[in-house]
């Protein structure tokens, strides 16, 4: 157990619509292992971002229940100066856009430097340059001593990711929160950035929450795998498991719309509908059946719960069993493989 | 960054031109001259004549511009036809009173919008919030004047803790230290005065700036490496969001001088505007002109401070 | 004879500098770019941020200033007159990355939609409305969206109004700028399925620009692979995914994250190797300006970017 980094039970993270609060992230419990990467994967406005931020503590009007459990010691409900003891320290975020994520005004080495100064009050300036510049160097900037008297805006987007990141690692945290690290760089950058993640992780014997969209990043980098559905997750499995033997509806239907897995022009899985707005979220039954019309509403449980059906691999609903895509079902068959 | 100025220096001289020929036009085209106001009437209408003859005011409109500007160029603005003196020497006190008196509100005016629009942008929809957005509706839908006349009633006469005229007190000695207090007090009432209206747009822009910055993604950033509240807003908000208003010093600047005008009247307050005032009821052609140019050159000055200083804050468009 | 031809194409943007804001130097969008599109095939223009794909599909639509060389459109040389030919601005219309800011946020659907019919086509009012359910019927949205502002619609939903709008005066070209760039896997399903039925039905040709390879695999017949405002290798799809000839083609490809996790290990050996290759061999494929060279020509359809060997 001592492996364990972080540990979240029932988290329901709620946020304030006129004059009722709805819940962005709804009972979700997960764990993330020392060296591990758990991906949690689903659409826009499935709760998977609103995740991210509760565990770093960002979000600064939500009501959040439940327990979010770092190294053992709960989260929920601490004081702000105990946070931010740990924020920066033992837990790291990078985030989705690196052309909005830096202080337009500052150079990169303040940037960087201010994260070691906020916990390291002992460390002496020249020290922390010395650990910026090493930093700097490790996330594979080129030129250090040139990098550090630049603004943001002088960098490229992959390089600004990379500056993230450095902030992220700067006291080796044993916890890293990336959301969406890769969405909006060039392919030939996502998998440099994926690798340096990879190297880091081993490195640093982190844990990683990475929050994507994209199943190919999964793929690449993620040990285990949480999908996430309208603010629950549905599916749990590592990845060898959830991408050999998916069993959630949506995770089926995510695999097959995207064009790897099909052969070229043919027609892709389209997912019908949209992702319910956080207001009409249906707080019973099985919230995915509404995208799923041709399976028989019999097929799904009154309130499903995410149960182990091997071993760690979980389902949330039983509609699984019976599911089918359209097209795949000869008449009178059930069950796909 | 010289190359930058140097641009920005050259583009002022065709505005400069242009202005002044506008200036020149718009003063030709008030009724009556300088001598309609003094006609005698037992002056018969040749003499006038005459006497506008010899001033050159028959003269077709590029001679008199020429006659005009190739002055203007050389610091000389003609003579006051009221006055009797060399408008330069008329200028010269006024515009330094105008000048003072304008740093001191442009001063007050920020000492009131820095921490409004910090209160109001920082704890936006509270209460405090609410109260200093009040008072910006109430700055905006007020005008100077009457707000002026009332401070002057106010303050002036009914509470007699301003003077309510002139720059300076009668038989102090420059340069000594109650010379310089009695300035300050005269220009105190005034200044807040015209402070307390313009600084409005100030604490809106920096309350809107806040709001707005402390949305950005890299305040969340700041957040994540566990940097407290208070270093979050002045190390990152209120840099980003104070990078405008400084940008708009300048602006800001020409805006007071302009303002001027009015509370130096209603202060009988010697200064540019009180004097631009008087002179156009005077039809003092040279005065008036000379008043415009400056008050036209302050605002195209203004706006060169503002860019440099946009330029030497903010590192994105700083040129090198 | 191909459908579209561009020949030479070269879009260069001025850099003012100096006092007088003269032009002190150019930048190279496009430098040099020739294609041939067949009718009815989809041709993907692929890079990375900067490659200068995007503005060269703004030149061809008449969006961009062309610094030099020809557009030949069915037969019909364009080059000077793709604003005013009205013929060109009705057949070759565009769909934009950004659903969100490529219509009219204070424009109803239906005035969206009515909008391009009216510009080009004299129909009474109710010949339009019908037009425009049809429209609405084709890409997919319920008759009512007409009353309805772009806010009011998801995503995907978006798109497909901007592709309605494109569609409208059936054009024979159409010129896709990273149309699914901003979508969520399943709505780009939706849309990616979408367009290929409507090309299908209709006979369309594409120019689809895009970063994502695995899309432009799935979609594209012929590929343009573009760096720095040159093409580094032209060729059919597979060419291109199962013999990439030039360093940069193979990093791009080799970049596609592989869909199965047992792939893993081999898929960073691969790239390691790649990259080891790209950092000994740079110099072989590019000059010293870091630009590549002139496409020659390997097979009948696959031409690549290689340094002139006895030329």
């Amino acid at each position: 157990m001592s492996n364990r980094i972080l540990e979240v039970n029932h988290l329901t993270t709620s946020f304030r619509i006129g004059d009722a609060y709805y819940p962005a992230v709804d009972d979700v419990s997960l764990t993330v292992n020392k060296n591990e990467v758990l991906a949690i994967v689903g659409e826009s406005g499935c709760g998977k971002s609103a995740l991210a931020f509760s565990i770093m503590g960002l979000h600064r009007q939500a009501k959040i229940e439940g327990e979010i459990k770092y190294n053992g010691q709960n989260l929920v409900g601490i004081s702000p100066v105990q946070l931010n003891k740990l924020r920066g320290k033992s837990m790291g975020m990078i985030f989705q856009d690196p052309l909005t994520a830096l202080n337009p005004l500052m150079i990169i080495g303040q940037q960087i430097d201010e994260v070691l100064f906020l916990h390291n009050p002992s460390m002496s300036a020249a020290k922390r340059k010395e650990r910026v510049l090493s930093l700097l160097d490790q996330v594979g900037i080129l030129y250090p001593e040139r990098t550090y008297d630049q603004f943001p805006h002088e960098l490229s987007g992959g390089m600004r990711q990379r500056i993230i990141i450095a902030i992220a690692i700067a006291n080796n945290p044993s916890l890293l929160i990336a959301d969406e690290p890769t969405t909006a760089l060039d392919a030939t950058i996502q998998s440099q950035i994926l690798g340096l993640v990879n190297e880091l992780k081993e490195k640093m014997d982190a844990g990683i929450v990475l929050i994507t969209h994209d199943l190919g990043v999964v793929a690449e980098i993620a040990d285990r795998v949480a999908v996430m559905y309208a603010g629950q997750i549905v599916e749990i499995a590592d990845v060898f498991t959830l991408f050999e033997n998916p069993l959630h509806p949506y995770t089926k239907s995510l695999l097959n719309s995207i064009p790897a897995n099909v052969q070229p022009k043919s027609e892709l899985h389209v997912i019908q509908g949209v992702v319910p707005a956080l207001q009409n979220l249906p707080r019973t039954g099985c919230r995915f059946s509404a995208r799923i019309p041709w399976i028989d509403a019999s097929k799904h449980a009154e309130n499903p719960t995410l149960e182990e059906v091997e071993p760690e691999h979980f389902v949330r609903c039983t509609c699984y069993q019976d599911f089918y895509l359209p097209g795949e079902r000869e008449d009178g068959q059930y069950g796909v493989s | 960054m010289w190359k930058f100025i140097v641009r920005r220096i050259l583009i002022m001289i065709p505005q400069l031109i242009l202005l002044s020929i506008l200036i020149f036009f718009l003063a030709g085209l008030m009724p009556g001259d300088a001598l309609s106001g003094q006609i005698d009437p037992s002056l018969d209408f040749e003499t006038i004549e005459k006497k506008r003859e010899e001033l050159g005011f028959n003269d077709p409109w590029y001679q008199q511009y020429g006659r005009w500007i190739s002055g203007v160029v050389q610091g000389d603005f003609g003579i006051s036809f009221r006055h009797k003196v060399q408008v330069t020497e008329l200028l010269s006190e006024r515009m330094t009173n105008t000048l003072w008196l304008s740093l001191l509100s442009l001063v007050i005016t920020y000492l009131i919008a820095i921490p409004l629009g910090v209160i109001s942008g920082r704890y936006n929809d509270r209460i405090a919030d609410q109260l200093i957005t009040g008072y910006t509706y109430i700055g905006f839908a007020t005008p100077l004047f009457i707000f002026a006349l009332l401070m002057v009633w106010f303050f002036g006469f009914y509470l007699d803790w301003f003077p309510t005229g002139g720059s300076v007190k009668p038989g102090l000695t420059p340069g000594t230290f109650s010379y310089f207090m009695s300035k300050i007090h005269h220009m105190l009432l005034p200044a807040i005065s015209m402070a307390l209206i313009a600084t409005v747009g100030t604490v809106q822009y920096l309350r809107s700036e806040i709001i707005d910055t402390k949305q950005k993604d890299f305040i969340l950033t700041a957040r994540a490496k566990g940097a407290s509240e208070s270093r979050v807003y002045n190390r990152h908000i209120f840099r980003n969001a104070l990078l405008p208003i400084a940008a708009f010093f300048g602006y800001e600047m020409a805006a007071l001088i302009g303002g001027s005008i009015f509370v130096e009247t209603i202060f009988s307050y010697p200064g540019m505007g009180q004097l631009f005032l008087d002179s156009i009821n005077l039809r003092d052609y040279s005065v008036v002109t000379a008043t415009v140019l400056i008050f036209g050159l302050a605002t195209i000055l203004g706006s060169l401070i503002s860019d440099i200083v946009l330029s030497l804050v903010d590192p994105r468009i700083r040129i090198k | 004879m191909a459908y579209l031809e561009v020949n030479d194409l070269k879009v260069h943007f001025p850099i003012k500098g100096g006092i007088f804001g003269r032009t002190v130097d150019h930048v190279k969008a496009v430098d040099g770019v020739t294609m041939r599109i067949e009718k009815g095939k989809t041709y993907g223009l692929v890079g990375e941020s900067g490659s200068g794909k995007s503005t060269t599909g703004r030149a061809i639509m008449g969006l961009n200033k062309i610094t030099a060389g020809n557009i030949i459109f069915d037969g019909k040389d364009v080059t000077n007159e793709r604003g005013t030919r009205e013929d060109f601005r009705k057949d070759v219309q565009m769909i934009f990355q950004d659903p969100y800011s490529s219509l009219n946020p204070r424009k109803r659907v239906y005035e969206i939609l009515a909008e391009p019919l009216r510009n080009f086509e004299k129909l009474s009012k109710s010949e339009e409305k019908k037009r425009i359910y049809e429209l609405l019927e084709i890409v997919g949205l319920s008759p009512e969206s007409i009353y309805k502002y772009p806010h009011q619609f998801s995503g995907g939903q978006r798109q497909r109004i901007g592709i309605a709008r494109a569609v409208a005066l059936q054009p024979k070209l159409i010129i896709a700028d990273e149309p699914v760039s901003a979508l969520d896997v399943s709505v780009q399903a939706q849309v990616l399925n979408f367009m290929q039925q409507i090309q299908e039905e209709y006979g369309l040709t594409y120019i689809f620009i895009g970063h994502d390879l695995g899309v432009i695999r799935h979609v594209c017949d012929r590929i343009g692979i573009m760096y720095k405002g040159r093409f580094v290798e032209e060729g059919n799809t597979d060419e291109i995914f199962n013999n990439p000839q030039h360093i940069y083609t193979k990093r791009l490809v080799s970049a596609i994250p592989d869909i199965d996790p047992r792939n893993r290990g081999k898929q960073i050996n691969f790239r390691a190797q790649v990259q080891k290759e790209y950092e000994e061999s740079f110099s072989d494929y590019f000059d010293e300006d870091g630009l590549v060279y002139p496409l020659r020509k390997i097979s009948d359809t696959h031409l690549v970017a290689l340094p002139g060997r006895g030329e």
